[in-house]
C-alpha cells in the first residue's frame, strides 16, 4: 500500500475544511471496510484519509417522533442492537444485519455503504424503500438529497469536492405498515447480492388494501433503482399473490443488469421478480403485525 | 508418560468386533494440534530471517501476448530496490521430464512456466520479480517494469482450442496423436486410446443407450494458505529454502534443475502447510527467491496474494466429455464409449490420462473404448487436485449411468453393485483388479440409515454416484530413535497437511507396543531424513507408515541383541512382543524398561526405515446426497450427505473422516459453485474467495462418513490411501439428486443458480 496522512477532525467544519483544502486529494473514512481494502488493491492512492468518526454529527443515532436521524459513520451493530429500528425500519435491519459479520459490523457504517455507491450494496434498496433522505454538507452550505438520486454510477454519487455526506433522515412509519430487505446470495453467507430487493408498505387500518408502497432494487442496475412504477401498480389494490406478481412482472422490466461472474441477465431479471414479490410479501406480513 | 490405556480410551466407535490393534484405530490427540489451535505452528509466511528482503512478482496483464521487451532500469533505480530477475536468470535446464511423484513435468515448461520467456500464456504469468528492502516498494518497483507486450488472441475454452485456426499457444507443440506426431503445431498436445473388447458388438446386445456431452470449469484447489518461499543463498553456494510444499525433496529437485546447482547445494525445509491437494508440489516462487537472493546476498522472501493463486498456479483442468453407454435388459452393462478433451492450461500435461482410466473403472465394462485429449489454453498450467482427472470424469458417467437406471427403472444402487468392479474385472485401460471394496461401500449404502430413510417434500431429490482413485505407493524414509525416558523421537520425511505425522507414529507405537503419544513425530527437512516423495497420491499414512513401521522392527531388533546381551542369552533367544522384549525363563522387560538402559551404554538404538511399497490398492466410494431446490431462484440446499469409502483399515478414524468430510465439501463446491469465470479478453474476472464460491459452513450440512474396512492385503496394517477419492463422487450425486428434485439434467458445472434457472424457464416455455 502507498504512504497517507491520517488526520480526524473533531467538528464537521473542520473535516469541510480539510476536505476543501485538499480538493480530491482526500478520502473520508468511516468503518474503512471498503475504502481501506481499496487503497491495498490501489484503486484509490488517497494522499490523506479523513477519520469521520469524531465527528459528533455522523455518528449520533436519534429516533423521536419526527422520524430517525442516522448519522453517517454508525456501524451497523449499533442499528442491529437498537429495538425499536427492527421494528420501525425493518428493512433498514435487514441490510445491516447481513452486511459482513460481527467484526465487520463492528465498523462499517450505512453511510459508507452509500457513499461507496456499489450497485449491489445492501443499504441502499432499503434506504429507497425507506424514504431516506441524505444530509450532505460542504463548503457552499447544507442540501437535502432524495437517497434514490445519490448515487449516478457504479461508485459515483452526487458529492461534489469537499463535500459529505453527514446524515440520513427518515420519516415516522405509517400506521400499518411494514417493511423488509432480501438478497439472493448464491451462497448461504460471505456473499454479495446478486439481486437485492427492499420494499415497504403501507395498508389500510383493515389490512386488505395496499395504500401506499415503495420498492428498491439493488444490483440490476448501474445504480440502486427506485421502482416507483412497479410500486404504483400496488397502490389501491388489495394484497394478493396476484396483485404482487404484477409488481413484479414490473421490476422485471425496470431491471437493466448486466451479464458477469455473479449472474447473468437473463437470471438478474427473473429473481428481481421472485424477490420482489417474496419482499412484499414479507412487508406486508410485517405490515400486519404477523412478522 | 501416556499408556497404551489412554490411547484405547479415547478409541472411536467404529470396529465393533474383538480388537486386533491396541494403538489402530484410535483417536488420540494429533502431536501438532497445541500448536494449530494456539496459532504457534510455523507456516512460510512467518520466517523470518535477519537482513530479509521481500519479493514481489510482476504478472502478466493479457491471455496471450508476445513479449517483445522487458526494461527493469527505472525499477532498479527505485531506493530501497535490491534486484530485480527475469527468465534471463534462471538456468536452463533443456526440453527433459522431470519426475515429481504424482506425475512429471517438462523441466523447459516449468522453466517458462517461473518466468515468461518469449511469450505470456496466460494472465497471471509471472515476468519479472524485485527484491526490495520491504513489501511496498517492491509493488511500487514492479509497476516501473516497462514490458512492451504484442497481444495476440486468447484461447481459455478446452472445445474452441482443438478447432483448426484456434489460436496456437506453442510453435513446438505437435499432436501426438494414437503414437503419429501430427503435421502442423497444434494445441492438442496428445490424443490417446483405451480399449478393449468389441463395442460395435456391445452395443448391438444393448436394450438402452444413453449418449451425453458435458462440460465442467476450471476450478481450483482453494488451499487457504497462499504459496510463499523464503530462500537464503549464502555465500558459500548453499541454498536453503523455507517453503509451504507437499514434498521437501521434490522442491530441492526442481530448485537445483532450475538454479544450476547440484542438489546437495540445496536444503528445503518445509514449514507447517495450510493445504495443497496437489496444488503444492510443482514450485512457483522458490527459484525466483533463491535467484533473488543470489544477487542480493540477502534472505528474500516471496508471498502470494490469493489473486496470484488463482491467477498464477495451477487450477485443475475445465473439460469437455462424451459418454455413450449400453445397458442390456437384463440391467447389465454391455458397452461404453467415452472421449474426454482436458485443459492442459499454458503446457501440456492435463490429468486426462487418469481421467480417462477412471471413467469406467467402477464398472465392468465388457466392451469399451475410451479417447482423451490434452489440450493447452491460454489458462494456468493445471496441476493436480484431489484424484485429479477422475472428478470431471465421474461427473459425467455417474450421471450416464443414472439416466439409465432412471429409464430402465432400476434401483440406482442395486444397479452399481450388479455391475461393480471387483476381483478380476479389467479395466478398459487394462490392468486386473485384485481385491478391491467398491461392493462393499454400495452395501454400505444400501444398509445405511440414510438410504432408508424416505426423502419427503416437495422439489427435494436424492443422488447417488460412485467413484475411484487409483492412490500410489512411492518411496519414503524415516528415522527413529529410542530416548531413555520410554519414548521415540520419529523424524520422516513427508509433509504433514491431514494429520499424518500422527497416522505414521500411531503405525510405529503399535509395532512396538507402546502409546501413540510417546512417540515424538517431527517432519524433517532435506538434509535431516532420507528421501521421501510427495504428500499426494493418497500415499502417505499408506507408505510413510510402512517406513515407520520398518523402522520400528528394526528397532525391536536391536533391543533384543541389547537385552539377549543384558541376560548373555542368545539374541534368537529374544523376541520382541506385548510392547517389550522377551528372553527364556520369563525374563522381559517392557519397551520402556529397556530404554531406560540403551543410553548407558552400547550403541544408542536408532531405527530407520524405508519403503517404496507397490500395492496401494485403489480406493472406492459411494456418496447419497439429498438436496432442495428452490424452484424459483435454483439454489441448491444439500439437505444430508453420507459417504461411504473402503479405507482399508482406518488408522486414526478422526482424520480418516476429516479427508472424506473435505473431499466431499471441496466435490460440493466443484458442482454448485466454484468456476473460473473468465471474460472475452482471457482475464479472470472472479479471482478471489468473495466470486471464486467455495462453500462456507454454512452451506454443508453434517458430512457423515461410512467408513469401511476391507483390509489391503499389500500392507502390513492393510492401509489403503483415504485422501483423494471423496472429492469423485459429489458433482455426480448432486446432479443426480438436482434431477429428481426438479426433473432437470445439468450436464455443465458448476450447477450454480443462474444454470439451473436458465434450465427450469427453458422447461417451462
Ligand atoms: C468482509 C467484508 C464483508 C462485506 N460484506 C458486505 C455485505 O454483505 N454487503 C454490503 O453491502 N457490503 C459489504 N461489505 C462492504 C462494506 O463493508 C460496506 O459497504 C460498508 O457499509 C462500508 O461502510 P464503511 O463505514 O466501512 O465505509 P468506508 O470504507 O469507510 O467508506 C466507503 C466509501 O465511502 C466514503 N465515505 C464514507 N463515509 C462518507 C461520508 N460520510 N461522506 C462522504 N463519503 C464517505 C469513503 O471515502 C469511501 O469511498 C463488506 C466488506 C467486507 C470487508
Amino acid at each position: 500500500m502507498h504512504e497517507f496522512e491520517y488526520v480526524a477532525p473533531r467538528s464537521l467544519a473542520d473535516a469541510v475544511a480539510v476536505l476543501s483544502r485538499l480538493n480530491g486529494q482526500a478520502k473520508p473514512l468511516a468503518g474503512g471496510t471498503d475504502l481501506i481494502d481499496q487503497m491495498r488493491m490501489g484503486r484509490y492512492q488517497p494522499g490523506t484519509v479523513v477519520d469521520l468518526k469524531k465527528i459528533p454529527e455522523l455518528v449520533r443515532l436519534e429516533l423521536s417522533s419526527a422520524g430517525l436521524r442516522l448519522g453517517a459513520a454508525v456501524p451497523c451493530r449499533v442499528i442491529n442492537e437498537h429495538p425499536a429500528i427492527a421494528s420501525d425500519y425493518s428493512a433498514l435491519k435487514d441490510s445491516t444485519h447481513i452486511i459482513g459479520g460481527i467484526q465487520i459490523q463492528n465498523r462499517a457504517s450505512v453511510g459508507g455503504n452509500l457513499c461507496n455507491s456499489g450497485p449491489a450494496a445492501d443499504s441502499s434498496p432499503s434506504l429507497i424503500a425507506l424514504g431516506a433522505v441524505c444530509v450532505v454538507t460542504g463548503p457552499k452550505g447544507t442540501r437535502d438529497v432524495p437517497v434514490e438520486q445519490f448515487c449516478t454510477g457504479p461508485g459515483k454519487n452526487v458529492l461534489q469536492p469537499g463535500e459529505l455526506l453527514v446524515e440520513l433522515k427518515f420519516p415516522s412509519p405509517a400506521a400499518n405498515s411494514g417493511s423488509a430487505y432480501e438478497r439472493f446470495i448464491p451462497r448461504y453467507e460471505m456473499d454479495i447480492a446478486v439481486v437485492g430487493v427492499g420494499a415497504s408498505v403501507t395498508l389500510d387500518a383493515a389490512g386488505e388494501t395496499i395504500i401506499s408502497a415503495r420498492i428498491g432494487l439493488g444490483a440490476v442496475g448501474p445504480t440502486p433503482i427506485d421502482a416507483t412504477s412497479a410500486a404504483a401498480l400496488l397502490v389501491g389494490k388489495s394484497a394478493t399473490r396476484e396483485t404482487l406478481e404484477l409488481a413484479a412482472e414490473a421490476a422485471r422490466g425496470l431491471a437493466t443488469p448486466i451479464d458477469d461472474m455473479r449472474g447473468t441477465v437473463e437470471f438478474r431479471k427473473h429473481a428481481t421478480g421472485v424477490l420482489v414479490r417474496r419482499v412484499l410479501e414479507t412487508a406486508i406480513q410485517r405490515a400486519k403485525g404477523l412478522a | 508418560m501416556a499408556t497404551v490405556e489412554q490411547d484405547l480410551a479415547t478409541a472411536g466407535s467404529n470396529g465393533s468386533g474383538p480388537k486386533k490393534y491396541k494403538v489402530i484405530g484410535t483417536r488420540p490427540i494429533r502431536h501438532d494440534g497445541v500448536d494449530k489451535v494456539t496459532g504457534r505452528a510455523q507456516y512460510g509466511a512467518d520466517i523470518r530471517l535477519t537482513g530479509m528482503l521481500a519479493g514481489v512478482v510482476l504478472r502478466s496483464p493479457h491471455a496471450h501476448a508476445k513479449i517483445l521487451s522487458i526494461d527493469v532500469s527505472k525499477a532498479l533505480a527505485l531506493p530501497g530496490v535490491r534486484a530485480v530477475v527475469t527468465n534471463a536468470d534462471l538456468s536452463d535446464p533443456g526440453d527433459r521430464m522431470c519426475e515429481l511423484g504424482e506425475g512429471a513435468v517438462n523441466l523447459r515448461h516449468l522453466n517458462h512456466n517461473i518466468f515468461a520467456k518469449d511469450k505470456a500464456l496466460y494472465r497471471g504469468h509471472a515476468i519479472a520479480a524485485v527484491a526490495a528492502d520491504n513489501i511496498h516498494i517492491a509493488e511500487q518497483a514492479t509497476k516501473l517494469i516497462d514490458v512492451k507486450y504484442e497481444l495476440l488472441a486468447p484461447v481459455v475454452d478446452v472445445v474452441a482450442a482443438m478447432q483448426p485456426g484456434a489460436p496456437l499457444l506453442h510453435a513446438d507443440v505437435y499432436t501426438d496423436d494414437l503414437g503419429e506426431k501430427s503435421a502442423q503445431p497444434s494445441n492438442v498436445a496428445r490424443h490417446f486410446r483405451f480399449e478393449q473388447g468389441d463395442i460395435a458388438k456391445g452395443f448391438a446386445q444393448a436394450a438402452c443407450i444413453i449418449e451425453r456431452e458435458f462440460h465442467t470449469a476450471t476450478v481450483h484447489q482453494g488451499y487457504i494458505e497462499p504459496q510463499n518461499a523464503t530462500a537464503f543463498w549464502s555465500a558459500d553456494g548453499q541454498i536453503t529454502v523455507w517453503t509451504s510444499t507437499q514434498g521437501s525433496f521434490s522442491v530441492r529437485q526442481q530448485v537445483a534443475e532450475l538454479v544450476g546447482a547440484p542438489i546437495s547445494r540445496v536444503k528445503v525445509i518445509p514449514t507447517e502447510i495450510g493445504g495443497g491437494f496437489g496444488g503444492k508440489i510443482r514450485v512457483y516462487l522458490e527459484p525466483v527467491a533463491a535467484a533473488l537472493s543470489k544477487k542480493t546476498g540477502r534472505p528474500v522472501q516471496v508471498l502470494m496474494s490469493r489473486a496470484d493463486v488463482f491467477e498464477g498456479t495451477g487450477p485443475t483442468p475445465g473439460s469437455f466429455i462424451k459418454v455413450k453407454l449400453g445397458v442390456d435388459a437384463h440391467g447389465m452393462i454391455v458397452a461404453g464409449e467415452a472421449s474426454l478433451a482436458y485443459e492442459a492450461g499454458a503446457y501440456p500435461g492435463s490429468p486426462v490420462g487418469p481421467g480417462a482410466m477412471c471413467i469406467f473403472s467402477c464398472y465392468n465394462v465388457p466392451n469399451g473404448r475410451v479417447d482423451g485429449y490434452d489440450v493447452c489454453v491460454n489458462k494456468p498450467q493445471t496441476s493436480a487436485y484431489r484424484a485429479p482427472g477422475a472428478t470431471n470424469a465421474a461427473f459425467a458417467m455417474e450421471t450416464v449411468v443414472d439416466e439409465v437406471c432412471q429409464q430402465l427403472d432400476l434401483d440406482p444402487l442395486e444397479f452399481r453393485r450388479r455391475n461393480a468392479a471387483k476381483e478380476g474385472v479389467r479395466r478398459v485401460d487394462g490392468p486386473v483388479y485384485p481385491k478391491v471394496g467398491l461392493v462393499e461401500t454400495i452395501e454400505a449404502c444400501q444398509r445405511s440409515e440414510h438410504w432408508n430413510t424416505p426423502l419427503e417434500g416437495p422439489n427435494r431429490g436424492r443422488g447417488v454416484a460412485s467413484g475411484f482413485w487409483f492412490n500410489c505407493g512411492l518411496r519414503s524414509s524415516c528415522s527413529a530413535t529410542v530416548n531413555p525416558d520410554g519414548t521415540v523421537a520419529l523424524v520422516e520425511g513427508s509433509t504433514d497437511i491431514g494429520g499424518s505425522r500422527t497416522g505414521i507414529a500411531m503405525q510405529l507405537a503399535e509395532t512396538l507396543g507402546i502409546a501413540a503419544t510417546d512417540v515424538v513425530p517431527t517432519v524433517g527437512d532435506t538434509d535431516s531424513v532420507g528421501y521421501t516423495d510427495v504428500t499426494g497420491g493418497s500415499r502417505v499414512t499408506f507408505a510413510t507408515g510402512w517406513a515407520a513401521y520398518l523402522a520400528a522392527l528394526d528397532i525391536q531388533q536391536q533391543l533384543c541383541a541389547r537385552a539377549a546381551d543384558e541376560w548373555d542369552v542368545p539374541a534368537e533367544a529374544v523376541t520382541y512382543a506385548e510392547g517389550g522384549v522377551n528372553g527364556p525363563e520369563g525374563r522381559r522387560f517392557s519397551f520402556a524398561e529397556i530404554a531406560a538402559k540403551v543410553n548407558a551404554h552400547g550403541d544408542p538404538v536408532v531405527g530407520r526405515g524405508s519403503a517404496d511399497p507397490q500395492h496401494c490398492g485403489g480406493a472406492f466410494a459411494t456418496h447419497i446426497v439429498d438436496v432442495e431446490v428452490d424452484p424459483e431462484l435454483g439454489k441448491v440446499k444439500v439437505l444430508r450427505y453420507t459417504a461411504a469409502q473402503d479405507v482399508g483399515t482406518a488408522i486414526h478414524p478422526a482424520y480418516v473422516e476429516g479427508q472424506i468430510q473435505g473431499g466431499v465439501v471441496q466435490g460440493i463446491g466443484w458442482g454448485l459453485n466454484e468456476e473460473y469465470f473468465y471474460d472475452v479478453k482471457g482475464v479472470m474476472r472472479n479471482s478471489t474467495f468473495l466470486d471464486y464460491r467455495i462453500p462456507t459452513c454454512l452451506d454443508l450440512p453434517m458430512i457423515d462418513a461410512l467408513i469401511v474396512e476391507v483390509p489391503n492385503p499389500g500392507h502390513p496394517y492393510g492401509v489403503r490411501g483415504v485422501g483423494e477419492v471423496p472429492i469423485v463422487p459429489p458433482p455426480a450425486a448432486l446432479a443426480n439428486a438436482i434431477a429428481q428434485a426438479i426433473g432437470i439434467r445439468m450436464t455443465q458445472l458448476p450447477m450454480s443458480p443462474p444454470r439451473i434457472v436458465h434450465e427450469i424457464l427453458k422447461k417451462n416455455v
